[in-house]
């Protein structure tokens, strides 16, 4: 009896995952991009559209759109020569940790680290540089890269952002813990007074932290702490139901079977981690030889999904039960429903192993409804003509089968947008051509004229100059003359000509003439210089209102040449970019095809092994099974014989 | 002492499990015991593990590489087919903390209609949540034009909203972009924002 008990123990054991809460389970602190200012400082206002395109994106999940939005935009603003001018400034620091955010939710750890380091590498501030000292932390953590994690810890100094305070320290522990440090880890986690986020997490965690300290009591009574605190969400929940799991069990394993019993009956019935309470709940009644209450929890778990190990190994259980209550009758008939259960479920364990084998798990994976839910790994299971799933519960919940699930539907969304950029490439191509053929006939034509307006333009452009030179010099030095009208002009140069005529004759017409001559001279001289000032200011009145047509004349002449260099530009150029994007998709998409099939392959023969393991113990159970209706017909036979016997 | 024994192998198995993520505690009921996990099975799990990190490894490489012809792409994209003389970019978001599910936005440029979106719920809770969402780029002359929006959508109280808004926006030699803030609730259904 004690040797089935440790083996029934070890059996448990190694179904409860008795694991410390790890690092990645730490709920962000904030959602992953949540808009806030410098440091830190919550700021409701987007300054930045782009980066508010990149959030748009990781809200729906499409981290590939998010990262290349947000990564383009960085990479812009470091090229700036004053990126203080650029609207993402008021978000740089958050979008650095965004785009972080993001790969790891892309599962690009190797990038979101040097995202997260250039951030801490940077010139920023003491509460943004902790803040990323922890992020990087928690990947190297993830990682399994503990000296690493426990390395980037330590560089957090000073000043620690009050809303990742408790998620640093518990991060710590984890690490502490896993490097095998639980003694250290105990006084994190007892020092810790966390939110009610994250305190089902911490007093789990002390309580493994003390088991691992070989601290069993005290353990046990943190255990039972954290199995009876309140939990608001399911995830409170779901650690609660795991501390009385691990509760009961460790109870169980050390003969205190009541207390155990109370422990494992703490666990919902509905939680995820029911089946495995009450098949543990109904070993503890058992192995105090109360066989009668080991059939109430046995008998619920019975009638459940009959491919759970749990239920499987309870139908077993409850033949046994009636066989050690000498309702042999009884016993043989749960025996034959449990042989059927088996050779039926064999069938099913075949059908899968088929199924997958015939690439139908992987097509499964690829199905639209598939993916429309955020649970799609539990989901799949539900999937109609996907009955490949149904073993695979266990597989699919490890974190390297999920990592290998969601890469293989990364690549597919790979392989599709290189497709399509395949073809947008080709259409780059022929757009392209066809401007080539639209401008090349046109331009030769409009160049040849535009060069004769563009010498028209620049030689009125320096008559305007000059004349505007002039005007300023006779501010200074007035010049009468050159403000003459045209009339006045040409009746100076007629007078001049009377005079020069008229000569040096003293003949008294003669004289009376140049009398004339110089009295209109001087009606002509008297008028310009009177008139200065004024015609000045017309003058330059008439200059200034010239400028607005050179203004506009200026505005067309820099559009033209903008439009002349862009018709150039739409179709000069892009041949060895064009040339060399192809070359890069095209090798892509070979990398991405292989890869593709190396990881279905991988994904299928996993798949396949994890069949096969339960499809040899279901064969086990089923012998075990047959052996218990042979051997429960003989005992109800001789029981039977033997009281006729008595008789 | 005997407890403490047994305790160390849990202890053992603890250490062995702690990489398991508390999200994947629903889809985590069972694990095979020893009869169904031989030291061989474990082996070759080991080995499956090592090929899943070494081909995650890859992946990871070539998402790198993709993201980056991606960018390419998008800059050479931008540059034939929206240059920046020409080039105008409208977007959409809700006003922080209105409640209105919109249904959809029509948008004209200068009378011509140039998109109208339908959204789709996750594109609705990407908006609620604060995301901007790139609804148009194109080509439009430098001067004024007229943007006329149309938002159709169902109040929080289940009441239909549907209006119609004329605004003017200034295309200068840069690249324009038009920021549309859209709120079922308060006077400014649509409040026009430039960047």
């Amino acid at each position: 009896m004690r040797a089935t008990r440790r083996l029934i123990g070890l059996c448990l054991a190694v179904g409860l995952a008795f694991c410390p809460a790890a690092g990645s389970d730490i709920p962000r602190d904030r959602p992953a991009g949540e808009v806030r200012s410098k440091a830190g400082t919550p700021s409701p206002e987007l300054r930045d559209l782009y980066f508010g395109e990149a959030l748009y994106h990781a809200f729906q999940g499409q981290y590939f759109d998010a990262i290349q939005r947000l990564d383009t935009e960085l990479g812009m603003y470091h090229g700036l020569d004053q990126p203080e001018l650029d609207t993402l400034h008021y978000h740089v620091n958050d979008a650095e940790f965004s785009v972080g955010d993001f790969e790891l939710d892309y599962r690009m750890h190797h990038r979101a680290g040097r995202a997260i380091k250039a951030v801490l590498e940077g010139a920023v501030d003491e509460s943004v540089r902790n803040e990323a000292a922890f992020r990087l932390a928690r990947i190297h953590f993830q990682k399994g890269q503990l000296d690493d994690a426990m390395h980037a810890l330590e560089r957090i100094q000073g000043t620690v952002p009050p809303q990742i305070s408790d998620d640093v320290e518990f991060l710590r522990a984890n690490i502490l813990m896993a490097t095998g440090h639980p003694s250290e880890a105990v006084k994190v986690l007892k020092q810790l007074r966390s939110g009610e986020g994250l305190a089902g997490f911490v007093a789990y965690n002390l309580g493994i932290a003390l088991l691992q300290d070989n601290r069993p009591q005290e353990a046990i009574e943190q255990l039972d702490k954290s199995g009876q605190l309140p939990a608001a969400d399911l995830s409170g929940l779901a650690i609660r139901d795991k501390s009385n799991l691990v509760l009961g069990t460790m109870l169980f394993e050390s003969g205190n079977f009541e207390r155990a019993r109370q422990s494992l009956d703490r666990v919902r019935l509905e939680g995820p981690f029911s089946n495995q309470a009450l098949l543990r709940a109904g070993w503890a009644e058992a192995t105090a030889k109360h066989y009668d209450r080991a059939l109430v929890p046995w008998n619920i778990l019975a009638s459940r999904e009959p491919t759970d190990i749990a239920v499987q190994e309870a139908m077993l259980a409850v033949a046994n039960a009636y066989a050690n209550l000498n309702l042999h009758g009884r016993a043989a008939l749960k025996y034959g429903g449990a042989l059927e259960l088996f050779t039926n479920q064999i069938q099913r364990v075949d059908a899968s192993i088929n199924s997958i084998r015939e690439g139908r798990f992987l097509k499964a994976l690829m199905r639209e409804e598939t993916r429309e839910d955020e649970d799609w790994v539990i989901t799949l299971r539900t999937l109609p003509d996907a009955p490949e799933t149904y073993y695979l519960m266990e597989l699919m919940a490890s974190h390297d089968f999920q990592t290998a699930l969601h890469n293989y539907l990364d690549l597919e969304d790979l392989q599709s947008r290189l497709i399509a950029w395949r073809t947008g490439l080709d259409a780059f191509t022929d757009i392209i051509r066809l401007r080539k053929q639209n401008y090349e006939p046109l331009l030769p034509e409009v160049d040849a004229q535009f060069r004769k307006l563009d010498a028209r333009m620049r030689l009125r452009l320096a008559q305007r100059k000059q004349l505007s030179n002039r005007l300023q010099a006779m501010l200074t030095a007035p010049r009468p003359d050159y403000l003459a009208t045209a009339d006045e002009r040409s009746a100076s140069e007629r007078i001049a000509v009377i005079e020069k005529q008229l000569g040096n004759s003293r003949s008294p017409e003669a004289l009376a003439l140049r009398q004339r001559a110089a009295h209109l001279r001087g009606a002509l001289t008297w008028r310009l210089e009177t008139e200065y000032n004024d015609r000045l200011t017309a003058a330059t009145v008439h200059l200034n209102e010239l400028n607005s047509n050179v203004d506009v004349l200026t505005r067309q002449y820099e559009s033209f040449v903008r439009t002349r260099q862009a018709a150039t530009q739409s179709y000069v150029g892009y041949d060895k970019p064009i040339s060399q994007l192809r070359q890069r998709v095209d090798d892509a998409q070979q990398r991405v095809d292989r890869l593709m099939a190396q990881q279905g392959h991988l994904i299928e023969v996993v798949a396949i092994n994890q069949l096969e393991a339960r499809r040899d113990r279901l064969v086990a159970q089923q012998l075990e099974a047959r052996y218990g209706v042979a051997a429960s017909y003989d005992r109800a036979a001789r029981a039977q014989a033997d009281a006729g016997e008595k008789k | 002492m005997k407890i403490t024994a047994r305790l160390s192998i849990v202890i053992g198995l603890v250490l062995a499990f702690s990489s398991a993520k508390l999200a994947g505690l629903p889809a985590a009921p069972v694990s095979e015991d020893k009869k169904a996990a031989p030291s061989a099975g474990k082996s070759t799990a080991s080995l499956d593990q090592q090929q899943m990190r070494g081909l995650d490894e890859q992946v990871q490489e070539v998402k790198s590489d993709v993201l980056s012809i991606s960018q390419e792409l998008s800059r050479l994209e931008e540059k034939l087919l929206y240059p920046s003389g020409t080039q105008v970019a409208i977007f959409v978001a809700l006003a922080k903390g209105d409640q209105m599910r919109l249904d959809s936005v029509r948008l004209q440029i200068d009378g011509q209609l140039v998109t109208h979106h339908i959204y789709s719920a996750k594109e609705l809770e990407a908006l609620r949540k604060g995301g901007v969402q790139r609804i148009y780029v194109g080509n439009v002359a430098t001067g004024d034009h007229q943007l006329e929006v149309l938002v159709d959508g169902k109040l929080e109280d289940g009441k239909d909203f549907s209006r119609t808004e004329h605004l003017t926006f200034s295309k200068e030699v840069k690249p324009k972009l038009v920021g549309l803030t859209l709120a079922g609730s308060g006077n400014t259904p649509v409040a026009l924002g430039d960047w």
